[in-house]
């Protein structure tokens, strides 16, 4: 048990999505597709290196009072549509602010079968409270990290429609 | 993907590769060594089980250095999840399961 502690947490999250990976490229990139998935709040990427990226509340958080950015971060390497590596950052609270800056890794790759691989890695070493946030650990009132975010994903491009 | 449903299922039906499960969630990522330490089975029968999870895509490997991590997947359990409960039965659900695992830690 202590020995594997001393690895790197790494969560590796992989999907099959029967779309093209510009499409895909789209949903996580453009803030019309992220609104309309997991949890709603319009992304936005200035997608070359050094750019800025931020995620902001959804109008469900605004009606319950929830404002502004909500995760931050800054693009690392933009391939369109097949990689796109980022900082992550959460600003739910101080807490989360003095965990600092994740590394979030997407890589869309087509398969024969005409469906696209979406691989999601995460790198959260040092941040605990953010690992247990984005793994599929943690669940309250319906929600969860990014297994619950890329399933609504999946769902949304393959019938058009959110999961709920 | 119901042919790939059927994978997850079988996967899923073996107490060793649900034990070989439990450690990775655990754990965020073990090498073979690790995973075989704490089974009484040898190194090819809990390949052969990894290998199964593999192509459930329930387990992921990725190399670091000279080493092979094994990372769990837990998307195609979520998808199957999402099959038959909604966001908003979750609530009530989670409910149940939360009580479950409280009154058991209590006794």
């Amino acid at each position: 048990m202590t020995k594997s502690n001393q690895t790197a947490p790494v969560q590796i999250y992989e999907i099959y999505i029967k779309a093209q990976p510009e499409k895909i490229w789209d949903a996580i990139t453009k803030p019309e597709w992220t609104a309309r998935y997991g949890y709603q709040g319009p992304a936005e990427y200035e997608l070359r290196p050094g750019g800025k990226y931020k995620a902001s509340a959804s109008k469900g958080m605004m009606a319950m009072g929830i404002q502004g950015t909500l995760v931050d971060g800054e693009v690392i390497e933009a391939q369109p549509p097949k990689k796109l590596v980022q900082t992550y950052r959460f600003l739910f609270s101080d807490q989360h602010r003095e965990e600092g800056f994740s590394r979030v890794t997407w890589e869309i790759e087509p398969t024969q079968a005409g469906f696209s691989r979406l691989t999601v890695t995460h790198e959260l070493e040092g941040k605990p409270i953010m690992a247990t946030m984005v793994s599929s650990k943690f669940s309250e009132s319906g929600t969860g990290g990014w297994g619950w975010i890329l399933s609504d994903l999946k769902t949304l491009l393959e019938t058009g429609e959110p999961m709920a | 993907m119901s042919e790939s449903d059927d994978r997850v299922f079988k996967a899923l039906a073996d107490p060793t590769r649900r034990a070989l499960l439990d450690r990775l969630y655990k754990h965020d990522s073990l090498t073979l060594t690790e995973l075989e330490s704490k089974l009484e089975m040898t190194r090819f029968g809990v390949m052969k089980h990894l290998r199964i999870l593999e192509d459930a895509h329930l387990v992921i490997t990725r190399r670091s250095g000279r080493t092979k991590l094994h990372f769990l997947n837990p998307v195609p359990i979520r998808l199957i999840h999402d099959r038959w409960i909604d966001k908003y039965t979750e609530r009530r659900v989670s409910a149940l399961t939360d009580l479950k695992a409280q009154l058991e830690n209590a006794g």
